[in-house]
């Protein structure tokens, strides 16, 4: 099992991180070497094996439908890194959802 | 650019296949994962909590009632309840999505394997569920700056949260195929049954004019005889019934025409313009979409036991299609009344007000046409009126003891359509019984013929119609409060005609 | 004073033979005078540490019944939301962040009366086992200032071996508390995971994540253990069960009777530091000693489960740190009119994350991405499984599991910072125990003959059975103290 550099570019854009040429560069060295140690999962024999995705095997934890208080205005947009009329304001939107 | 190709020369063509996801917001009163109000139009971002903002170690906990809900949908449609399954994250990056993941559910939906059977021009297409599954809607933009306040050219974007985390069911059909000319027609009666169904369930208000319910349609054309499909369009957003008819029309004369000019249908997404109800292609993206979904370790494993899932069933009101059925016999209504009924929102008021004691027909006559027209007048729904079916059936009840005639009556109507108070109340105030004492109508009567010597004379002559003239001035000099068959009555006998 | 155990300053405070206000200021003290060697805090609130002290001295004044930690002082892991002091997870995409709400064992500490000094220095997000991966400095060992203090817990740790707290929180994914307290001296428990709550902790590996406690004893541990655990219905995962008796359990320290397994995977190999295995084979030596029936127990999964780890922590970890995208609080960089939503999001999540966040992000992206999950993912998941039954078949033949903490005792300062793998193996024996949930500890068993650093001896015991962890590891701490003449810190090196 091996990662390009390319494959890296691809999940940096994926993953919304701007690296640039160097660091690329270094992190495609180091994944090789990570994937290449984490692929040894794939030895073990676990056709039949059920997934373990949480630890304990509980079911069905539900809250009753009941209104709670909700952040005020203020609250919500306190840590926003900008604001107006009550919104959080964003850079321009390219895609469509 | 392609030319349409006119909507019957591309179905001698082609045979479209369609799909359709509905997105129902559930009518609950907490969010799907925190206890913020799901009500529409508050402040901006004061229905939101450190949950639904997606702030850094909040957690979500599944409102039981949304659960619920999709079950009831899940059974209404006839699909089967999974025994066990879980939410998955749906990860991509947007900024109205506090978390840049959508809490949803991927292979494994609490719902599926269903079917709906909706009619059109009477035949029935039975509309095959693949699923119906949870998950959590978005926070809404505007956006600010450029001509049109849409997301090209703008400025900026100011983002209110207070719809995410709104508990959301996607249903998705499987391919709908064989409907021919009448796809457009089939899709918008899926749709159209669908909320109806799910209004009848009390599992959301399904308000397509607020968002609350919003089809993505799906769209490919084959060659009549091919065996295989050809590649679709999803069309997103579609949000009214006539829309889902409009964009599936659409799609089939602009894929005719790609294809009639030898072009391939490119699968994207598309969004429909409401003005001039066409569809165009959403920016492509640089990137596939991979959402690399997971299973959403912050949630347990949902299932729901069997005897929960029967006691639901149990508790299923009559559904739609069984209604239509009964009330059409009953009220004796044709296929085109019952749609009308339905389109103004009047079933309900309907039979309601039949149950408060009224004739289906009497009923139904005051509600489709005295009150639907104050309603449009005032824009705002039927049931909005301040107005009860019991108030309705009250008046009626009025009608048939005959003390009010139905000019009167809608008098009674406007007094408490003002707020006057109810039927008697208005009645009383407004002095608006009918004058069925003989002596004043005699007494109006022959002032009347005294006034009216010239009309007088023809029915003393033989010429009984002119006799309706003399009503109506006896109407008008009561002030509508005479009864209108009495004093004819009169009229013919003081002219010796009686 | 600084040098008591909680459950003395508790005693003492609570018989007004000291003040919570002055017990708070000797901390604050000491904390201005070594913090400039050891920069275990990222935030230290004097003020409202005295407050909250002043409130708890006002309670006692009025005839309150408290809690059995009031007025005892504590430092908390940077990575629980406080509304009363910035979370940052020592990220600088988090600078200066104010949470507007408390993390669920934030608010239990207030109500047991904790008097929180300040935030603790971690590794960003908590990703590493050394607190180098901070983006505001590195941690130093108390016991070796050019030493690591572990991670990604170490500047709680660091903190309380350097005696600037008697009591502090961690969080453990893979190691996080154990590995710290291993290397620094000190007990580090790891509840099951579901006995303390995840609400507020900002997320590393949601499925891995447990916040436990750090003290200098077992039983401050346990006391520490029973104010914030138990459960919450802000945390789905959260077990709906009475906290185990852990108090009564450390209290107990008694061994005689109880079949413990040495985990065979654990006990040789090429990272193995000969000190630290010395240090563990005494110590179950001394277990026999004292009535333990001791056994070797094989557990062939749990070689698998380091690269296990380092598919599903990460994977969960991409999705985790989406939500960190300059829209609605934190960094924004870029934001000049000339970039789109998307642009700012990319260019302020690769200023914002360090190199190793940004790695695990990649990582786990690559991870999930179709036509990769099935064969890291799900045979991750699959594995863990497998953990898990290995851990069920021990626990049938035995009471506990034990191993070393770490392979080795804590490393120089940057010799590992830019090599992952090297990074990732300290967390080997502690990796199991999260995978499957189950609980487990780590106390001192001594220093290691070549550097004369603290070893740490592991005690895994079943989900739930936490009581077990405490019973077996107050039994090899007062049979070690006895030999010892007094607690292993006592041989730490003045500040
Ligand atoms: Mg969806
Ligand atoms: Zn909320």
């Amino acid at each position: 099992m091996s990662i390009t550099r390319d494959e890296v570019a691809h999940l940096a854009r994926l993953s919304r991180l701007a690296l640039g040429e160097d660091e690329l560069d270094h992190f495609a060295a180091q994944l090789d070497a990570i994937v290449s140690a984490v692929a040894r999962v794939q030895e073990v024999a676990a056709d039949d094996i059920p997934p373990t995705t949480h630890a304990l095997p509980i079911t069905n934890v539900f809250r009753p439908d009941q209104v709670q208080p909700s952040l005020t205005n203020a609250e919500a947009l306190s840590g926003a890194p900008a604001a107006e009329d009550e919104r959080f304001r964003v850079p321009r939107i390219l895609e469509e959802d | 650019m392609t030319t349409l190709v006119p909507f019957a020369t591309a179905l001698e063509k082609y045979a479209p296949v369609l799909g359709i996801e509905t997105h129902i917001e559930l009518g609950t009163a907490s969010k799907m994962f925190c206890g913020c109000s799901t009500a529409f139009g508050g402040a901006p971002n004061t229905h939101v909590c450190p949950v639904c903002l997606g702030l850094p170690g909040a957690l979500p906990v599944v409102n039981a009632n949304a659960i619920e809900y999709a079950i009831r949908i899940g059974l209404a449609l006839n699909c089967s309840i999974a025994e066990w399954c879980r939410f998955a994250r749906k990860n991509y990056f947007y900024p109205d999505m506090p978390k840049d993941f959508q809490i949803s559910q991927y292979d494994e939906p609490i719902c599926f394997d269903g079917y709906l059977d909706v009619e059109v021009e009477g035949e029935t297409y039975r509309i095959e569920i693949e699923r119906a599954h949870l998950e959590e809607d978005t926070g809404k933009s505007t956006h600010v700056g450029g001509a049109t306040g849409r997301i090209h050219g703008a400025d900026h974007s100011l983002v209110d949260y207070n719809r995410a985390g709104i508990p959301l069911i996607e249903i998705v059909t499987k391919p709908i195929e064989a409907t021919g000319e009448k796809a457009p027609l089939v899709a918008k009666a899926y749709a159209t049954e669908l909320r109806e169904l799910v209004r009848a369930l009390g599992a959301s208000d399904v308000r397509m004019e607020e968002g609350s319910m919003r089809c993505d349609v799906n769209v490919s054309l084959m060659l009549k005889d091919a065996s295989e499909w050809g590649t679709r369009t999803e069309t997103k957003n579609v949000n009214s019934l006539r829309s889902v008819e409009r964009s599936v029309r659409y799609e089939i004369e602009r894929q005719a025409g790609v294809l009639d000019e030898g072009g391939k249908i490119v699968q994207e997404t598309r969004h429909f313009q409401e003005g001039p109800g066409t569809t165009l292609s959403g920016r492509s993206k640089e990137e596939a979409q991979d959402y690399r979904y997971f299973p959403e370790p912050d949630l347990v494993p949902v299932a729901p036991s069997r005897e929960w899932v029967e006691e639901i069933r149990a508790t299923l009101p009559e559904l739609p299609a069984a209604r239509r059925v009964r009330i059409m016999k009953a009220w004796s209504l044709s296929d085109e009344e019952f749609r009308d009924v339905v389109n103004a929102g009047a079933l309900d008021l309907i039979e309601e007000t039949i149950a408060a004691g009224a004739s289906p027909a009497a009923a139904r006559k005051w509600w489709m046409n005295e009150l639907s027209r104050t309603a449009t007048a005032q824009d705002v729904e039927l049931a909005a009126l301040p107005i009860t079916a019991e108030q309705v059936a009250r008046i009626q009840a009025l009608v048939d003891a005959g003390d009010l005639n139905d000019k009167l009556a809608r008098k009674v109507f406007e007094g408490v359509l003002a707020g006057e108070g109810g039927p008697d109340e208005v009645v009383a105030a407004r002095g608006l019984k009918v004058v069925s004492d003989d002596g004043a109508l005699i007494a109006i009567v022959d002032q009347v013929l005294a006034e009216n010597e010239d009309a007088a004379q023809k029915v003393r002559d033989g010429k009984v119609a002119a006799a309706g003239a003399l009503v109506g001035a006896v109407m008008k000099a009561s002030r509508g409060q005479a009864d209108a068959g009495r004093a004819r009555q009169i009229i013919l006998e003081r002219l010796g005609q009686g | 004073m600084i040098f008591k155990t909680a459950a003395e300053l508790a005693t003492l405070i609570a018989e007004k033979e000291v003040s919570a206000v002055e017990v708070a200021t000797a901390h604050l003290d000491r904390i201005e005078a070594v913090e400039g060697k050891v920069n275990a805090f990222l935030h230290v609130g004097r003020e409202t540490a005295l407050a909250q002290a002043a409130a708890v001295d006002a309670k006692i004044a009025a005839g309150e019944e408290l809690g059995p930690l009031a007025g005892v002082p504590i430092a908390h892991k940077d990575v629980f939301t406080t509304r009363d002091m910035p979370t940052t997870c020592a990220s600088k995409i988090l600078e200066g962040w104010r949470p507007p709400y408390d993390a669920t064992v934030t608010t239990r500490l207030r109500e047991a009366g904790l008097v929180i000094l300040g935030k603790t220095n971690m590794d960003e997000f908590a990703m590493g086992s050394s607190t180098e991966n901070s983006a505001f400095g590195v941690t130093h060992n108390p016991w070796d200032l050019t030493r690591i203090p572990g991670g990604s817990s170490g500047g709680s740790s660091a903190a309380v071996a350097a005696f600037e707290a008697p009591l502090a929180t961690g969080t453990d994914t893979g190691g996080s508390i154990r590995q710290p307290a291993a290397v620094t001296g000190l007990v580090g428990m790891k509840p099951t995971y579901g006995g303390s709550s995840r609400y507020g902790l900002v997320a590393f590996a949601s499925s891995l994540d447990t916040p436990g406690p750090f003290a200098r004893n077992v039983l401050d541990a346990a006391l520490l253990h029973e104010a914030f655990s138990g459960h919450d219905p802000r945390d789905s995962t959260s077990i709906d069960a009475p906290v185990p008796g852990v108090v009564e359990a450390a209290r107990q320290a008694d061994v005689a009777g109880m079949r413990i397994g040495v985990v065979k995977e654990f006990t040789s190999g090429d990272g193995y530091q000969a000190g630290v295995l010395a240090r563990f084979n005494e110590t179950v030596e001394l277990l026999e000693s004292l009535g333990a029936k001791v056994v070797e127990i094989s557990c062939a999964a749990f070689s698998y489960a380091l690269p296990s780890y380092y598919l599903i922590a990460p994977s969960e970890a991409s999705s985790n740190l989406a939500r960190f995208d300059a829209m609605r609080y934190g960094l924004r960089v870029g934001d000049d009119g000339n970039h789109s939503a998307e642009e700012v999001m990319a260019l302020t999540r690769a200023a914002g994350f360090g190199a190793e966040v940004k790695r695990r992000i990649i990582l786990g992206t690559y991870a999930l991405s179709s036509g990769y999950y099935d064969a890291y993912y799900g045979k991750a998941q699959q594995v863990r499984t497998l953990i898990a039954r290995d851990f069920d078949a021990a626990f049938e033949q035995v009471d506990v599991l034990i191993s070393p903490t770490t392979p080795t005792t804590a490393f120089p300062i940057g010799e590992r910072a830019d090599d992952p793998m090297a990074m990732y193996l300290a967390d080997l024996c502690t990796i199991p125990s999260n995978m499957a949930g189950n609980a487990a500890i780590s106390v001192p068993c001594g220093l290691a003959d070549e550097d004369g650093l603290p070893v740490g001896f592991q005690i895994m015991a079943p989900t739930l059975a936490d009581d077990r962890c405490y019973r077996v590891g107050a039994a090899v701490e007062k049979a070690l103290e006895d030999r010892w003449g007094g607690p292993l810190l006592g041989k730490a090196p003045a500040l």
